[in-house]
């Protein structure tokens, strides 16, 4: 228990070196500390404890026995009749938004987050760097109106392209910023060698930078993903028909649909988060290192 | 390859040397894409909705240039004021209980290197979850008839929770919590971690007490963090809105009606999309106002810059 070496999810992506925990101060332990992080992950893991048992449970049960009891016998009714309302449609339909959003985006982000390290000197690419860093600033919801505007002047509106194309540029800033300040550890020499080597900067970006900055590529591509997946307000100002609907938008409709069958509800908030705990066991590492990149100085 | 290799550096020697500028203007267009897309969807409706707050417009007929009607409208509705009020009363609570909270987990979670890994994992969870499935699932939970008071017979968890005005208030500021305590834990967590140990040892060696350390070096340490988490925390209350939407649809009565919410209703139910771009506009200028003051107080732009998060 001397000194805590060992790299924690919340070390940063630029990987500077582990920063030393301090010793144990006390031999004895923190119990107030200690007894408050249990209480809270009490806090934390009681409601999703008791929406999954409560997803296993006929509505029958439900009503008759203890609600934190697990249930006796289980059912799977209730993802049945969540996938019999058509949740396979939503679930795809956000895997389109999803796709069809992170991709583009990411990749632009690291042309853009390539073009701000090795232009550094070129102010066209420095305003744009501050047009991104500013734009970190504009909250959707205050440019919801305007962007309903320009969809409904596309003649996109009540499509899955009208949530893709907003969702691409709102996931553009932060990228940006993440990727470059990646980019930007990248020893200056291996640039050079890849000149020498007569490679274009086309090349380089994809054949050095590109590889090199996978880890940050994955953070961006899996909070980006993790923010279009549970996004709620393009969906519902942007989509009207239930062809449309993404997964979020679903789950408001599955809780009217369903009214008091709360087995169901709970079922269909299961079933829409189990991808997103997927992508979390996948990337775990990167996600927790990226959203909390840069803040712990 | 080796003896075709000289030349090839020699060329591009020469070259480089007239043509630095040229090298970085080939890079310029690499960003063009991902700048012109943000323009496209971020930068026009900023001033998009500056311009639609003088104009009257239903959502979908023609967009007439009013002056300053729609202007007049929003700010001659009581709801505005209202909106305001609440809006920053859930902004202030839900720092209220964050902060303190936040700040005793992240530097337990520091210091403790058995658990931290673990509670690490579980912490995060309510951050993967969208607001919906959060919003439905404790509506669900804290139903009066259906929920969890009721079916364990608790009377005492058996409220409307969401059916008075003041306990939907409270009910909203804990379930914020829910959601982003474990965030801004793993933010003090990290920031903890980088104290120097010296100063510990320092301390301890002059006879401190825990708690004696906690308010006399962790929390002086941790000055620019609750900076960076405070403005995270402030600037993101502003635009709740899946959850409040979804949760109580600002009800009962008006009592849980935010600025974020006045706009939306205003604007794709009630059809007044004049007064509610001017909503918007002061809810862009609230969030700068804010993050500008915060960034005064931490004089730290680059990490003021993360409000987006």
């Amino acid at each position: 228990m001397s000194t805590i070496t060992e790299r924690t999810p919340a070390t940063t992506v630029t990987g500077t070196p582990g920063p030393r925990a301090k010793k144990s101060r006390f031999r004895g332990y923190n119990w107030f500390g200690g007894s408050l992080s249990w209480l809270w992950l009490f806090v934390v893991m009681l409601p999703i404890y008791w929406i999954v048992i409560t997803s296993f449970k006929t509505q029958d049960t439900y009503f008759v026995t203890n609600p934190l009891a697990p249930p006796t016998d289980l059912t799977f009714e209730n993802y049945k009749a969540v996938i019999e309302a058509d949740f396979v449609r939503y679930f795809f339909n956000s895997v389109v938004i999803t796709v069809g959003a992170v991709v583009p985006a990411v990749v632009v982000s690291f042309m853009a987050g390539y073009a701000i390290v090795r232009g550094a000197a070129n102010r066209t690419i420095k305003a744009m760097n501050w047009i991104f860093l500013t734009g970190l600033a504009i909250p959707l919801q205050a440019v919801i109106i305007p962007v309903y505007l320009i969809i409904i002047k596309l003649k996109l509106y009540d499509t899955l392209l009208a949530i893709i194309l907003p969702s691409i540029a709102f996931a553009i800033p932060l990228s940006v910023i993440v990727l470059s300040n990646f980019i930007r550890d990248v020893p200056k020499e291996l640039f050079e060698s890849m000149r020498m080597d007569g490679a274009s900067e086309w090349g380089t970006m994809w054949r050095l930078a590109f590889p090199l900055a996978r880890p940050a590529l994955v953070t961006v591509t899996i909070y980006s993903a993790l923010n279009i997946w549970n996004g709620f307000l393009l969906p519902l100002v942007l989509t009207q028909s239930p062809d449309q609907r993404a997964i979020p938008l679903a789950l408001a409709n599955f809780q009217g649909q369903f009214g008091i069958n709360v087995p169901a509800i709970a079922a269909s908030v299961t079933l829409t988060t189990v991808p997103i705990v997927i992508l979390y066991a996948i990337g775990r590492r990167q996600l927790l290192s990226g959203l909390t990149a840069g803040f712990g100085k | 390859m080796t003896t075709i290799a000289p030349p090839v550096v020699r060329t591009k020697g020469s070259s480089s040397s007239s043509g630095g500028r040229s090298g970085s203007g080939s890079v310029t267009w690499m960003a063009l894409p991902a700048f012109v897309w943000f323009v496209l969807f971020g930068i026009i409706p900023l001033f998009g909705v500056l311009f639609l707050s003088f104009t009257t417009w239903n959502g979908i007929g023609d967009i007439e240039v009013t002056g300053l009607t729609s202007w007049k409208a929003a700010l001659q509705d009581p709801g505005l004021p209202h909106a305001l009020w609440v809006t920053f009363v859930i902004m202030a609570l839900s720092w209220l209980v964050q902060t303190p909270m936040s700040i005793l987990l992240g530097t337990f979670l520091a210091t403790s290197k058995r658990y931290r890994e673990l509670l690490a994992v579980l912490y995060f969870i309510p951050l993967l979850l969208s607001s919906a499935a959060i919003a439905i699932t404790f509506k669900a939970l804290l139903d009066p008839n259906f929920g969890l008071g009721a079916g364990l017979g608790i009377d005492a968890l058996n409220q409307d929770w969401l059916g008075n005005s003041t306990l939907a208030i409270a009910t909203l500021i804990f379930i914020v919590s829910w959601q982003f305590i474990p965030f801004h834990t793993l933010i003090y967590q990290g920031a903890v971690r980088q104290i120097p140990t010296s100063m510990y040892e320092a301390s301890q060696i002059d006879g401190a007490s825990r708690m004696r350390q906690f308010f006399s070096i962790t929390l002086p340490q941790l000055k620019y963090t609750i900076i960076t988490s405070s403005t995270l925390m402030v600037v993101g209350s502003l635009l709740f809105f899946d959850l409040i939407y979804l949760l109580t649809g600002g009800g009962p009565g008006d009592s849980t009606r935010t600025l974020a919410l006045e706009m939306y209703q205003k604007g794709f139910q009630a059809n007044l999309m004049g007064p509610a771009s001017a909503i918007a506009v002061i809810l862009v200028l609230v969030g700068l106002v804010l993050s500008l003051l915060f960034r005064r107080l931490g004089g730290r732009a680059d990490e003021s810059q993360l409000e987006g998060v």
